[in-house]
């Protein structure tokens, strides 16, 4: 009990009270070994599909296990609430959890791979259903158990929340690019404690919340986002906070039409 | 998750069917390692080359990928690039013997890279060279590279102990064994590249600074470093090339290449930042026709994403 406490903690995910039972799940395609138990308990009683319109887009190669990047494009999924990056066999298995309020059903960021693993995008259409999809990617050990780059060069505190991005005109949307430094330590590494990114916000010049991503620590290090927001406007406004309670916040012009 | 036996033994059975992705990681539960079968050919005066496979280290060829070279002295062989295994190495020792008639007697180690360099297990540590940046850069790196090549390899890479090379190259001329050649202390694919010129045969041995009709590899690289590089072999009279990967060439037309594929990286990266792409995207950029020939080009797009975007965004992306 203990255990699975801590493991639904590491996930970022309150236990569901009840959770969906194995029968209740269609095979999995990838013959994950972690399937039913990650998807009783992200899914709870949801209906779960696997989904191709999905868009799930990784590189063939796991060049660098710390800095793994994955791209969800779900547009072609109407009324997506809710979108979840997770890895069947990563220690911390569920990267981002991403509430697109006023924004389109896409995120572009970097994870860690701890080992070879499927990777999966998975998101919640308004009436429940969460649509999946997934591919296997084979990567060197290590991704989340070895320290951050800037650990070892010892300078993560010189640069701890320095933010780059800037927006682009896409259409009649906005595309939204953000990088921050963060050591994203997964709390695996010995004598360093878990510090990572907790929430990144995006707000729009009304002050309302127009994209909502929460992060774990199975993001990568200096983590960065690709956001589609729906509309224009002059102005945004980025808000991030780590587990420390910091909060990181910075003004974005928006797209020059 | 609780499986039982049955689950277990009918998911089994339908594997092949319902999990395409896990297929070849059983196959390879099932094979062994094979042997290195190298081949020599002669492409000058007492100069062999050995072609590595153009491919990525794969475990089915071995991690054998990289091209190497025999130059016969009467001292014995110089071997330039002595493999990524021990069995490789050995395989490479053997064929030298064969083909020169006489032992190896000096091994060049032309850069860090585990593909070149993990084969010096195979020779006395006192007869492997290598320039200092090199040595410096193994010391550094070596072991993750051995890891990195056991998981790929697994057997393949049997019995191989961490061999550095003396880092006691310098530029310039050496006469071994009534031979003669050029030493050149080159970097930018990265940081010592040693590159060869035999006086006799006018044939160059590059190492990783050219790369032929297979895609370059950037893990360390300086792309600024590398073209001054290039022009410096570029400048260097030779009537043969023999590059790290891919087919030996007689014209420019290697060096050309390698820089062509350099400049259109570089350029495509960085639009790719300032368009606002994310990683994902700048690796599915189109390749251009003209590298149609190059092997390898996705998957070394995709690892040059990996090394460079995150610098460029460093350097693009306005500060907020």
């Amino acid at each position: 009990m203990k255990r699975l406490a801590l493991l639904s903690a590491l996930m970022g995910q309150v236990a569901p009270a009840r959770a969906a039972t194995a029968t209740d799940l269609p095979t999995d395609p990838l013959g994950s070994p972690m399937w039913t138990y990650h998807a009783e308990r992200l899914f709870a009683d949801a209906r779960v599909v696997f989904d191709a319109q999905v868009g799930l887009a990784i590189p063939g190669i796991a060049e660098n296990q710390r800095v793994f990047p994955v791209m969800v494009d779900a547009r072609a999924v109407p009324d997506v609430t809710r979108l979840l990056i997770f890895a069947d066999l990563n220690p911390i298995p569920l990267a981002i959890d991403y509430r697109p309020l006023a924004a389109r059903a896409f995120l572009a960021t970097r994870i860690k791979l701890d080992q070879r693993t499927p990777v999966r995008a998975a998101v919640q259409t308004r009436d429940g259903t969460w649509h999946v999809a997934g591919q296997w990617i084979d990567a060197a050990g290590g991704g989340c158990s070895a320290p951050p780059v800037s650990r070892v060069k010892g300078d993560w505190a010189e640069h701890l929340g320095d933010m780059r991005g800037r927006t682009w005109a896409e259409g009649e949307e906005t595309r939204l690019r953000l990088t921050l430094r963060h050591p994203m330590d997964t709390g695996l590494v010995e004598n360093i404690p878990a510090y990572n990114l907790e929430t990144l916000r995006v707000l729009g010049e009304d002050g309302r919340e127009q994209a909502h991503v929460t992060v774990s620590g199975a993001v990568a290090e200096d983590p960065t986002f690709t956001l589609l927001l729906a509309g224009r406007e002059a102005r945004y406004r980025v808000i991030a906070r780590d587990t420390s309670g910091r909060e990181f916040e910075a003004l974005i012009a928006g797209p020059t039409p | 998750m609780i499986l039982s036996r049955r689950h277990v033994v009918t998911g089994a059975m339908a594997l092949p069917a319902l999990a395409p992705a896990l297929a070849p990681a059983l196959a390879r539960a099932e094979v062994f390692a094979g042997s290195y079968a190298p081949r020599a050919e002669a492409i000058g005066d007492g100069v062999w080359m050995v072609r590595g496979a153009d491919a990525p280290i794969l475990f089915e060829n071995g991690g054998a990928i990289a091209n190497s070279a025999f130059l016969a002295t009467d001292a014995g062989t110089v071997l330039f690039d002595p493999g990524v295994s021990l069995a490789h190495g050995t395989a490479l020792a053997t064929l030298a013997r064969r083909t020169t008639g006489r032992e190896v007697a000096r091994v060049y180690v032309s850069h860090l890279h585990p593909d070149h360099a993990m084969g010096a297990a195979a020779f006395d540590p006192a007869i492997v060279h290598a320039l200092p940046a090199t040595r410096e850069g193994l010391l550094r790196d070596v072991e993750g590279f051995s890891d990195a090549m056991y998981r790929l390899l697994a057997d393949w890479m049997k019995g191989t102990q961490i061999a550095l090379p003396r880092g006691d190259v310098t530029a310039g001329e050496v006469t071994f064994g009534g031979r003669t050649f050029q030493l050149l202390a080159l970097d930018g694919h990265s940081g010592g590249d040693l590159a060869l010129l035999d006086h006799a045969t006018g044939t160059l041995l590059t190492g990783d600074l050219v790369f032929h009709d297979r895609a370059p590899s950037t893990p360390h690289a300086d792309l600024g470093r590398w073209r001054r590089a290039l022009e410096t072999l570029q400048a260097l009279p030779h009537r043969k090339l023999l590059p790290g990967h891919g087919p030996p060439d007689t014209g420019a037309g290697a060096i050309a290449q390698t820089r062509d594929w350099l400049d259109w990286l570089e350029t495509s990266l960085r639009e790719a930042v300032t368009s606002g792409l994310s990683m994902v995207e700048a690796g599915r950029a189109a390749i251009p026709p003209r590298f149609a020939s190059l092997k390898a080009a996705r998957y070394e797009l995709e690892r040059s994403v990996s090394h460079l975007y995150p610098g460029l965004e460093a350097e693009l992306l306005p500060a907020l």
